[in-house]
């Protein structure tokens, strides 16, 4: 975490020096950041006590679960930095700070996903925002691009707002901003208490947001649309990743004694979600627009699970299987949603725009190999196995099955056909439709490897998931709050 | 000492696609080389199984399952599912016309194909692949996955080399069966879930799961069935679930036709006996849904000749005779005896060689005039008499001719219909009649009269690569309509033996008793007891 801040001051100064045409000096300087970090995150990994270990007077928890979302983090930073370099020659934006904010931006969400003090993960959150506000109003000379950063910054801000008193609640409630201590605080308070219910519902709103589930999510089709397409993917993968990891500190691991309060909330806002990005989904023409209600629905999914974690006893074969339903989403969807957009992203030519579905027309023709992987992600996306998107679905329809929830599992079913639905339709402009233009794309190197890393992935989590499935099983310990407890003292 | 031959008949197919992936996509002829070369390989490799098979037809194993491979926990383990295969009496014959059926279409698709020619082969290949394994895996986990990844490549061979409504007609097929199979996949996980809680293991092992299916509770095992239902019915498709069938049938190019009509169709039936029955016997001896399974069986035999009788495609037409076909097909599997079982699966590969030869036979007469409207034609026996032969051989066996094939297995699923309850028996031979009155009808107005458009006067007749295709065919319509006594002998031991499970658990609207099945699982018999009695 802090050689990666060195590394993101330390682009910043180099840029200062290079000459134009050696931008991509940067790029290199914040990949081997990246590798360089998830170096240190192995050696903190091999020497890490079962139960984890806390640092920074006691608002750092490093344990497994921080552990494996650090990974994830940092492998979604690498593609897109690979996916960066072509596509900010093109528009000519080549500055370090992009790599700069990627990297602070990624250190924020190591600290949310760490944190169990709430100052602390409040300064994560608002690190890897405001970073990301940035990253979305990068093309300063695009109109889209403003927009999508201000209507982002202003929604984001006041979320924001509303997170922190919530926070500051809990905080009145229990006298501590540690999450194990509110925790404790909490159960032993009723939890239909009005201000332990008024300090929930304002945290979730907040984190709701972050995850962008519907009705908090009408900013995320906007930014997303109109991000640099690199930015795109890493705050589809990334930064919903760590919004994530903040969920879950938060609801499983501090205010677990709430569950039986806010799991019906949950239930509420996944129908809801699945059910709006959906039927959205169906009528976009614009690919980033189209995968971002993708993305919307995607998270829809994940709340099933958190619903069949929440309502099942604690240890159960539904709550395990919950979890490891969202963990081994989270990892699935990096991979593929990521290796979607480099596909997108190398669309992207000079004069040429390139996020229009009529622009994936004939991209067979144009460029088999990327139209072949294109089709590999979107099957994965739509949940078709072999490809690993199936494992995913797998984990939260088994979970929803564990713990009774036949009718939501159901309702997730049918939405998964709106899914191929519109998945098909990217397919069909791309292997089926003849080609506006003939001449060969041109594909940069990075974009090869990100392509190829993010495929490869893909297949390999579908066709032998069980190392990975052994990884989630091992970071699944989040550490017990009782535990952590007495640590602290 | 595991015998090997499953995973090598299953994978020389995706072998063969991957070695396209080399071949320079320019040099087509080359492409269409070593495609046939790896179909005809496949069938040939598939071959020695025959005289293995028939050498341990009768023999018991505990699981009823021969030439086992790999265990159920060694792909993975965390979640207790293996690469796990073996074949019964009923997949043996399924996957002997399913690798005779894939080499056929690939090389009745030499000429036909001219654009991207080695994709279409790759993904012929892969779908090959694709549908052995749903007929070989002894895993539900392996099972599901082949049964999803196979529709990725008949969704391409529709919407690629498709007619003029392709697009809608991919989409159609995949949007259909996927629901169908996502509905399964809940069914799945509950039986996965279930074994758990009975004998606290997780897996997906098809012959572990045989043994607890049976003791869920009723009011679960019907939703269970409906949802397994749905998937398989999608697939067959039975009555009313049979709409995306035309649209895919007519605009797929001919070998996607042939391989859609003579395997893909079969999956569904084969879920039904491989499933549906051994895991929900209480349910489908349930007198209401075994009579709601016949009634739609039997308007699917009469609707589908009826609608066959209106048809101006030829194309349109074959595909629903295939609706009136399957028809008879799932009115012998619920017949729930062994006559109507057998002849059912027997009718099963029946169809897959007579309606395959009609696609055909269709795609030939596409191939040189580019339009499959039967008025268009007329007289064609006079230009093409070879041709003419094989079709009414073809006709002949379709509508179900003694001493050919479709007539056994019509005779023997009516048969066993007329002894569960003959009214059932009598609503469905009005559709042996009327498949005679569609198909000749057909075969007059294409075939007899005079040559009365004169584009078809220069018709050339078939090409010796054109008769190779039917040869095989032919040659197995006469077998099985001559001496069908071995396929029956192959099937007795499997069949058989769902009839045993389902008597067993019959009249179990009560309780299932642990004590009536075979073999109790080894693992806390009271727990199962206790299960079963609430």
């Amino acid at each position: 975490m802090v050689e990666l801040t060195i590394f993101a001051l330390g682009i910043l100064l180099i840029d200062l020096m290079v000459p134009r045409g050696w931008k991509w000096i940067n790029a290199v300087g914040a990949f081997v950041g990246v590798l360089f970090s998830a170096l240190c995150t192995w050696q903190i990994q091999s020497t890490l006590p079962p139960r984890g270990s806390l640092g920074f007077y006691n608002s750092l928890l490093v344990d497994r679960f921080a552990i494996y979302f650090w990974y994830l983090f940092l492998a979604g930073a690498a593609i897109s930095i690979l996916m960066s370099v072509h596509y900010l020659d093109v528009e000519d934006e080549h500055h370090g700070e992009y790599y700069a904010l990627l990297l602070l931006s990624v250190v924020g969400m190591m600290c949310m996903a760490a944190g169990i003090d709430i100052v602390l993960l409040f300064i994560g959150l608002e690190l890897m925002a405001i970073s990301t506000y940035v990253l979305v109003g990068f093309l300063r000379r695009d109109r889209r691009s403003n927009e999508a950063a201000l209507k982002y910054l202003l929604l984001g801000a006041f979320s924001s707002g509303i997170f922190a008193y919530g926070l500051s609640l809990f905080y009145g409630i229990s006298g501590s901003t540690n999450l194990a201590i509110i925790g404790r605080a909490i159960s032993a308070q009723n939890p239909h208490n009005p201000v332990v219910v008024i300090a929930l519902l304002t945290t979730m709103v907040g984190l709701l947001f972050k995850i962008a589930a519907v009705p908090f999510h009408q900013w995320a089709p906007d930014a997303y649309e109109g991000a640099p397409t690199s930015i795109t993917g890493f705050m589809s993968v990334a930064v919903k990743a760590a919004a994530w990891a903040l969920l879950l500190r938060i609801l499983v691991f501090g205010l677990l004694p709430l569950r039986s309060v806010y799991t019906p909330l949950i239930v509420f806002v996944s129908i809801a979600t699945m059910t709006g990005a959906n039927f959205a989904a169906l009528t976009q023409t614009n690919t980033k627009r189209l995968l971002a209600y993708s993305s919307i629905a995607h998270v829809g999914y994940m709340l099933l699970a958190f619903v069949a974690m929440g309502t099942s006893p604690i240890g159960s074969p539904g709550f395990l299987d919950g979890f490891k339903g969202i963990l081994i989403y989270l990892l699935v969807y990096t991979f593929m949603n990521l290796g979607a957009f480099a596909v997108i992203t190398s669309l992207r030519q000079r004069n040429v725009i390139g996020d229009e579905l009529d622009d994936m027309a004939g991209l067979y023709q144009r460029a088999p190999v990327e139209a072949a992987l294109m089709l590999l992600f979107l099957l994965s996306l739509a949940g078709i196995p072999p490809a690993a998107g199936f494992l995913g679905k797998y984990y939260i329809f088994l979970s929803l099955i564990e713990s009774g929830h036949y009718g939501l599992a159901s309702l997730g079913v049918l939405y998964s056909l709106f899914g191929l639905y519109y998945y098909l339709k990217i397919a069909n402009s791309m292997l089926m439709r003849a080609p506006m233009e003939t001449e060969r794309l041109p594909v940069s190197l990075g974009m090869r490897c990100a392509v190829g890393v993010t495929a490869l992935a893909t297949i390999v989590i579908g066709v032998y998931p069980e190392p990975f499935i052994r990884t989630v099983n091992w970071s699944l310990g989040i550490a017990q709050p009782p535990h952590v407890a007495a640590m602290l003292k | 000492m595991q015998s090997h031959i499953l995973s090598i008949i299953l994978f020389t197919p995706l072998v063969g696609a991957f070695v396209l992936l080399f071949v320079p996509k320019e040099n087509k002829d080359a492409i269409r080389w070593i495609a046939n070369i790896f179909a005809l390989g496949g069938f040939l490799i598939s071959l020695p199984l025959v005289p293995m098979f028939w050498a341990q037809r009768f023999d018991v194993t505990p699981t009823h399952f021969k030439f086992l491979e790999g265990s159920a926990n060694n792909w993975i383990p965390s979640i207790g599912a293996g690469y796990n295969l073996g074949i019964d009496g009923i997949s043996f014959l399924l996957i002997m016309l399913t690798t005779l059926l894939g080499w056929i279409s690939i090389l009745s698709s030499w000429t036909a194909i001219e654009i991207r020619v080695k994709e279409y082969y790759v993904w012929f290949l892969v779908l090959q692949t694709g549908m052995l394994g749903v007929f070989m895996a002894l895993d539900f986990f392996l099972f599901f996955v082949f049964w999803e990844a196979m529709l990725v490549p008949m969704y391409l061979l529709i919407g690629i080399w498709g007619g003029p409504r392709k697009l809608y007609a991919a989409i159609k097929f995949f949007l259909y069966t996927l629901l169908g199979s996502v509905l399964m996949l809940l069914g799945i996980l509950f039986l996965y879930f279930h074994h758990h809680t009975v004998t606290g293991v997780y897996t997906f092992s098809i012959p572990e799961l045989y043994k607890t299916a049976p003791l869920i509770p009723f009011h679960y095992a019907i939703w269970l069935f409906v949802a397994f239902f749905i998937g398989f019915a999608i697939k067959v498709p039975m009555f009313p679930f049979h709409t995306w069938l035309p649209d895919a049938h007519v605009e797929a190019p001919t070998a996607g036709s042939v391989i859609l009509a003579g395997v893909l169709l079969k999956m569904g039936t084969y879920g039904f006996v491989r499933f549906s029955l051994p895991f929900f016997p209480a349910v489908v001896s349930h007198p209401k849904v075994q009579s709601w399974m016949i009634g739609i069986s039997l308007v699917g035999i009469i609707y589908g000749a009826l609608v066959s009788l209106m048809q101006k495609d030829m194309k349109k037409l074959v595909a629903y005779s295939s609706v009136s076909h399957l028809g008879f097909c799932t009115l012998g599997i619920f017949a729930l005896n062994s006559m109507g079982l057998s002849g059912s699966v027997l009718q099963q590969i029946n169809h897959g060689i007579s309606t395959g030869a009609l696609f055909l036979i269709v795609g030939i007469l596409y191939e040189r005039r580019h339009t499959r409207e039967i008025v268009e034609y007329g007289g064609i026996s006079n230009v093409m008499p070879i041709y003419a032969t094989i079709t009414m051989i073809m006709f002949l066996s379709s509508m179900g001719l003694p001493l050919l094939n479709g007539f056994v297995g019509e005779f023997t699923i009516l048969q066993g219909a007329f002894t569960a309850n003959w009214r059932w028996a009598a609503w469905a031979a009005p559709g042996v009649v009327l498949a005679a009155a569609y198909l000749l009808w057909l075969y007059q107005r294409v075939f007899f009269g005079t040559v009365t458009n004169p584009k078809n006067e220069k018709l050339h007749d078939l090409t010796p690569r054109e008769i190779l295709t039917f040869v095989p065919l032919i040659i197995m319509a006469l077998w099985i309509g001559v001496y069908p006594k071995p396929f029956f002998q192959i099937l007795e031991q499997p069949v058989n033996q769902i009839v045993q499970t389902i008597h067993n658990n019959a009249n179990a609207n009560v309780p299932v008793n642990a004590q009536v099945r075979p073999a109790p699982a080894p693992q806390a018999p009271v727990a199962v007891a206790a299960k079963a009695s609430n």
